[in-house]
């Protein structure tokens, strides 16, 4: 309730806010006040997913007003910076919606959408306007397969990130000396679980890993404590989990009270609550050790240091929502530099022919490639260590040595 | 494939889980067995329940188990209040006019939890929660035992005030006979209210159980209720034993089955008992009406 009073205030602000600038703009004042480009963040504020659109605007803002508060945009005079807010209420339709009253609103450019689904309908609207749309987290490998000339995505997609995970997982286990021969999958059943377990149980034999038990559960899940059985009896030596926040969180407290800790350890690849500060702070015992492989700031750039500051002070955790926003606001930012132009088509084809700084992500330069997709997006590796979150790998951005075997 | 050991503890917590299905089932198989509806707010109220016992957690620090105390008689006064003042009234004496109630009352709750603590979802973190009772090679999880054992008490003690006491029998009266009983002077709005307010307070019960263990967000309650309905018709509509024995078994089914098959295969095992039941004992395991 608090975030939509304040999403609701804060657009009457910028509508006032608009007004104003507009009337100072009016003929014969032009001068006076530099102009302004309104970025359009289309963001869950409301519904199951508020937690993460609240996250994502937190980052958003930290952007806009660093950029602000460096002069705006050069190429446009200075322009500052304004940022519309618009709620997918958590689902696919009024993210469409949502996505139209940016339009109508005069964004120039919209960030975000968050979830795959929604996504997949905010960038469709966006298109039927060729209005710029650069997604922040959604990785389903169907969002840049449509030919969409305005679509762009910051983050790794699915199949980017599973064959980073994979690829660390091996490094890992060899690193150490090979102490995960056997794993076992455990996954929801939906879309995004049973996607995940199928392309591990084609990819890791190959890579010298026995799948000796795929598992798979309905969401929501009343109970885990047979699947936890099962594992006990099977004991493998690593646990690939793939389900969401509450499933994750039942799972790993299943695993503690039965006092089922696989040798390897516990690897996840976008784990519902992995690397959530909520989930360690919660429950640290059962989340101690756990690794995921997932978006997550490079922590080594002291910026990601202020925005997990700012985020706690808000009286939130940390979680990447908040530096991949911010992230995406530089990078459109960047493309108003090179455009030299608040217009659609320029903005466009700023994003596409040039190269991005990319924020607090580890991205090293951003290059969006033919069909959209950011070609240097890399998720990072991190384990729950002593009740923080630490990227173990890969060593550039390493922040701790991975603890692998995680309980060996 | 798997050991014995495994086998009895997978059965073992089907039980222990079971227990805590049959004591959801309670409340709705009495609601039925007295109202003759089915009542759509069950899983509402549940999730209701959980969150009194969070807030009590989270705000008071009371333990679950203590604020469950508290919380019972709470949930049997909401339980009357809604029965007397809501949804009799609102029904205007209609069966179907009770079902929308209780679907629009569901709708409503659930949309004022996610009004007031929005979609996290709420756990507890209690020392204990993590415990097992040890027997032999077998490891039950404290929080289950106490469930079932809770649950097998809650139920008796149902049993004896619907058998013993005079509310009891004036329930007795108005399901078999609203006109009759009416006519020997039981007043049937408060019959209806008090048996309402029972199936809550079970509910309360329930949710003191469960949230050691589990977490809770608005939509919570609707993955028990779904299960509770099963239980209701598989043990026989308005039937405390059957609503008993129906959940053990559904918990045992489950349990075993997703052991062989997978949790999600797992759940046909219920749905196959449930078809079969239907089949070959259309009233149910234990219910008296055609």
């Amino acid at each position: 309730m608090k975030t939509l009073m304040n999403a609701v205030s804060r657009r009457n602000v910028l509508k006032a806010g608009g007004a104003a600038a507009t009337m100072l703009a009016a003929p014969g004042l032009v001068r006076a006040q530099a102009p302004t480009v309104k970025i359009g963040l289309l963001q869950p504020i409301t519904g199951a997913f508020a937690g993460d659109g609240d996250l994502a605007r937190i980052g958003a803002e930290y952007a806009i007003k660093e950029i602000n508060d460096a002069g705006g945009i050069k190429a446009l005079g200075g322009a500052r910076l304004e940022l519309l807010i618009g709620d997918s209420r958590s689902n696919a339709e009024a993210g469409a919606q949502a996505t139209e009253q940016l339009k109508a609103d005069g964004a120039s450019i919209v960030i975000g959408g968050f979830a795959s689904g929604i996504a997949m309908t905010a960038t469709q609207a966006a298109a039927r306007y060729e209005l710029p749309f650069i997604i922040d987290s959604a990785v389903s490998d169907a969002l840049m397969t449509r030919n969409l000339k305005n679509v762009f995505r910051m983050n790794p997609s699915f199949s980017m990130a599973a064959d980073v995970a994979l690829k660390n997982l091996v490094t890992l286990n060899d690193a150490a000396g090979k102490p995960a021969k056997t794993v076992a999958i455990v996954h929801e059943d939906g879309l995004l679980g049973s996607g995940l377990a199928k392309l591990m149980q084609e990819r890791l034999p190959k890579l010298g890993l026995q799948v000796i038990e795929t598992i798979s559960h309905p969401t929501p899940a009343r109970d885990m404590s047979n699947v936890v059985l099962r594992l006990r009896s099977l004991q493998p030596d690593l646990i690939i989990p793939s389900h969401y926040f509450n499933e994750f969180v039942l799972f790993a407290r299943t695993l503690q009270q039965q006092r089922v800790k696989p040798k390897a350890g516990i690897y996840a690849l976008f784990g519902g609550a992995a690397s959530s500060y909520k989930f360690v702070s919660e429950f640290p015992e059962a989340a101690e050790g756990v690794m995921d492989v997932n978006h997550w700031g490079d922590p080594k750039n002291p910026v990601n240091d202020k925005l997990m500051e700012t985020v706690k002070a808000a009286g939130k955790f940390y979680a990447y929502n908040a530096p991949i926003n911010y992230s995406v606001v530089k990078v459109a930012a960047q493309a108003l530099e090179f455009a030299k132009s608040k217009e659609s088509g320029a903005i466009i084809e700023a994003l596409s022919k040039n190269e991005f700084d990319s924020g607090v992500m580890p991205y090293g330069k951003s290059k969006f490639d033919a069909t959209g997709q950011n070609v240097n997006a890399i998720p990072l590796n991190t384990q729950v260590q002593g009740g923080q979150i630490k990227v173990i790998y890969p060593d550039q951005f390493a922040q701790s040595k991975p603890k692998f075997p995680a309980n060996g | 494939m798997y050991s014995p050991v495994i086998i009895i503890e997978a059965l073992l917590n089907g039980l222990m889980l079971g227990a805590v299905y049959a004591l959801v089932a309670l409340g709705l198989t009495l609601i039925y067995g007295v109202l003759h509806i089915v009542n759509f707010a069950h899983g509402a109220l549940l999730t209701v329940a959980m969150y009194l016992v969070w807030l009590a957690f989270d705000r008071l620090g009371l333990d679950p188990y203590l604020s469950t105390a508290v919380i019972t008689p709470l949930m049997f006064v909401i339980g009357y209040g809604l029965q007397r003042f809501i949804i009799g009234p609102a029904s205007h004496g209609s069966d179907n006019g009770i079902l929308l109630v209780t679907l629009g009352l569901s709708i409503i709750i659930q949309n004022l939890l996610l009004a007031g603590f929005n979609s996290d979802t709420r756990t507890i973190a209690t020392d204990y929660a993590f415990e097992v009772v040890p027997i032999g090679p077998l490891l039950l999880g404290l929080p289950r035992v106490i469930g079932l054992g809770v649950s097998i008490v809650t139920a008796i003690i149902l049993w004896l005030i619907l058998d013993r006491t005079d509310i009891g029998k004036a329930i007795r009266a108005v399901a078999k006979e609203k006109l009759g009983a009416s006519l020997v002077g039981i007043d049937v709005a408060h019959v209806y209210a008090v048996t309402f307010a029972l199936g809550t307070a079970c509910l309360a019960i329930a949710g003191g159980l469960l949230m050691p263990s589990f977490y809770v967000s608005p939509t919570t309650g609707a993955a028990f209720v779904l299960v509770a309905f099963t239980i209701v018709v598989l043990g026989g509509m308005g039937s405390i034993p059957g609503a008993l024995i129906g959940g053990l078994l559904i918990g045992v089914v489950e349990a075993v089955s997703s052991l062989f098959l997978g949790d999600s295969l797992g759940q046909i095992g219920i749905f196959l008992i449930f078809i079969l039941v239907l089949l070959f004992k259309p009233t149910g395991l234990f219910g008296a009406r055609g």
